[in-house]
């Protein structure tokens, strides 16, 4: 085990988690403000990456991708919940059914579309390659994840800590009845919160379909981490999400090259570690 | 009333399966089988999510592991009927036991992501640990069981009626439980969980307990589903199969018991007959989900409108 290997496995560790931070942050948001338990969100994910597929085939443009990936996924997010999951409001066991439900659809509609071979996003030719610095050397694939990931979880932070609107997210996750009786229209906060949530899912899936690629069963395979981020930071709690992410990718990227076969099990044992200590999760308020 | 009612239409299920299972071709007589070893699923599931109000999503996780024990036994080691029940009981158990330490502390929804993450640890075991569970390739070639009954478990009929046996077995034990003292506690945990505990309930323990008592009999169906399929792979551990189990669960009936393991039956069969048709049995499956949910009557769902806090 050399320096090198530390700091290259650390660099991948902390990239991976800045794309698992994207999927997860909307996912602890809607989990806060709807207590929703979202199945179908690492299907936003896959298909915000075939949808970025599909539009950097017709137009060559990664950037375009990036956005028309990301907004009919958000559309399908709002569609999702102003005529299904709405209806089900407290009903904890009714939104599980229903989101994996989806789940399904999705997955099998995503087989129909786009056929069951994998795919690779063809990445612009600026963020090709590699950076070398003193002789190690970091793609500027992951460099771009990174510095996306960081910008929009700065965003978010001001969002929510500083404007209005944010305030109002706040206010509803932490008491919804609360909330809507000081005048918060909380059913409108939720179909925005889910629509954010589904937006920032589809546009980590267009962003790993640079280098995780697009293929059947991506969704399912990345839903469990969003749910050990959410679980580590604990629920509707953003700096929960972003520590969680990078404390999970660093942790599945050490587990994967030191123990390959239980690859799985070193990242959830510290998950059910954190569990036992702290029940609510790293930031999670009691 | 209500649990008359269950042990009538369950009894009548079973007394007309068992009855037409002579007169049944192959394929038929092993979705029969399959139903009711799911059944046994579905009713170790409603010990919890029924009885007590905690809606676990990671049960294929002791239903897998003992399948999995029964599939290493049965193949690499080449043991027996008696040391793979026990074995894979024991290890369900076991899973159920440390799994329970975590989840119990929990409740409500996030008791459901904890149950969740926790199964996906075995599946990622199940996925990754190549050398023991030959990975993604599953472990094949499960021999069917010697019980020394003068009939060979090879062939589809006796199978069938071994599987049955069990199945009663299960239904008849899981029947005490709910009914006895404990069982009733239980249900007042699902309740009002404050006001036992202002009773003086161990709520924890009732609940710890029924956690892994639910978990001993999934593996019990686990280990039979192992004998039945004669394959083991990552498939049976995974999120869908207990996602499934609860809508098993939801659409026959919460805390019912017979209500459930006719609701495993009525989805074996519709994933069966679908998939017999169209390739797309994903979609209908989905679509199916969303369906009960939306359109189920009150009952079906009634016992958790509430949100459990």
């Amino acid at each position: 085990m050399t320096l090198e290997f530390w700091i290259s496995q650390t660099f991948n560790g902390l990239s991976y988690g800045a794309l698992l931070f994207l999927l997860a942050s909307g996912l602890s948001l809607i989990f806060g403000v709807m207590r929703i338990v979202n199945l179908a969100h690492g299907s936003y994910f896959l298909l915000g990456g075939y949808v970025g597929l599909s539009v950097v085939w017709r137009t060559g443009s990664f950037a375009l991708a990036l956005v028309a990936g990301a907004l009919a996924i958000a559309l399908v997010g709002v569609g999702m919940e102003r005529l299904f999951l709405r209806k089900l409001a407290g009903q904890t066991l009714g939104q599980v059914l229903m989101t994996i439900g989806f789940a399904l659809i999705f997955q099998d509609l995503a087989l129909l579309i786009w056929g069951g071979d994998p795919y690779s996003l063809p990445v612009p030719t600026a963020l090709q390659g590699v950076l070398t610095v003193g002789g190690l050397r970091f793609p500027r694939y992951r460099l771009f994840i990174m510095v996306l990931a960081a910008a929009i979880g700065a965003l978010l932070w001001l969002a929510l800590d500083r404007t209005r609107i944010g305030a109002m997210i706040r206010a509803a996750v932490d008491d919804a009845e609360m909330a809507q009786g000081v005048g918060i229209r909380v059913p409108t906060v939720s179909m925005g919160v889910f629509a954010l949530g589904a937006f920032l899912a589809a546009l980590g899936g267009v962003i790993g379909g640079g280098f995780l690629g697009v293929y059947p069963g991506l969704d399912f395979e990345i839903l469990p981490y969003a749910f050990v981020v959410v679980i580590v930071g604990g629920l509707g709690s953003l700096p929960g999400a972003m520590v969680g992410s990078l404390l999970v990718g660093l942790l599945d990227n050490f587990g994967k090259a030191l123990f390959p076969e239980l690859a799985y099990f070193t990242l959830f044992a510290p998950m059910a570690l954190i569990l036992a200590l702290r029940p609510t999760g790293l930031f999670g308020r009691t | 009333m209500k649990t008359h009612r269950g042990i009538l239409a369950g009894g009548a299920a079973v007394a007309v399966a068992a009855a037409i299972a002579p007169a049944l071709s192959a394929y038929p007589l092993t979705l029969l089988t399959q139903a009711a070893i799911v059944a046994v699923l579905a009713m170790s599931l409603d010990v919890l999510l029924g009885y007590t109000g905690l809606p676990s999503l990671g049960h294929a996780a002791y239903f897998g592991v003992a399948a999995y024990a029964v599939g290493i036994l049965a193949t690499d080691y080449q043991r027996g009927f008696v040391t793979c029940l026990v074995a894979g009981l024991l290890l369900a158990t076991l899973t159920a036991a440390v799994f329970g330490l975590l989840a119990i502390r929990a409740s409500g929804t996030y008791f459901l992501m904890i149950t969740l993450a926790l199964g996906m640890v075995v599946w990622g075991l199940a996925f990754r640990w190549v050398s023991m569970t030959k990975g993604d390739n599953g472990i094949a070639g499960v021999p069917r069981p010697e019980v020394g009954l003068p009939w060979s478990l090879g062939a589809p009929l006796p199978f069938f009626y071994f599987a049955l046996a069990a199945t009663l077995l299960a239904w008849a034990l899981l029947g005490l439980l709910v009914r006895s003292p404990f069982g009733m506690s239980l249900m007042g945990i699902r309740e009002s969980e404050s006001r036992m505990r202002a009773l003086g309930y161990n709520v924890w323990l009732h609940k710890y307990v029924a956690f892994v008592i639910s978990g001993a009999f999934a593996g019990f169906s686990g280990v039979f589903w192992a004998y039945y399929n004669g394959f083991v792979s990552p498939v049976d551990v995974q999120l869908v199969t207990s996602v499934e189990t609860l809508l098993m669960v939801a659409l026959g009936g919460p805390g019912t018991l017979a209500g459930p393991a006719l609701g495993a039956a009525a989805i074996v069969f519709l994933k069966n007959f679908v998939s017999v048709y169209t390739k797309r049995w994903l979609l209908i499956l989905g679509a199916v989900y969303i369906g009960v949910i939306l359109f189920a009557p009150r009952g079906v769902l009634g016992a958790f409108r509430r949100d459990p806090r």
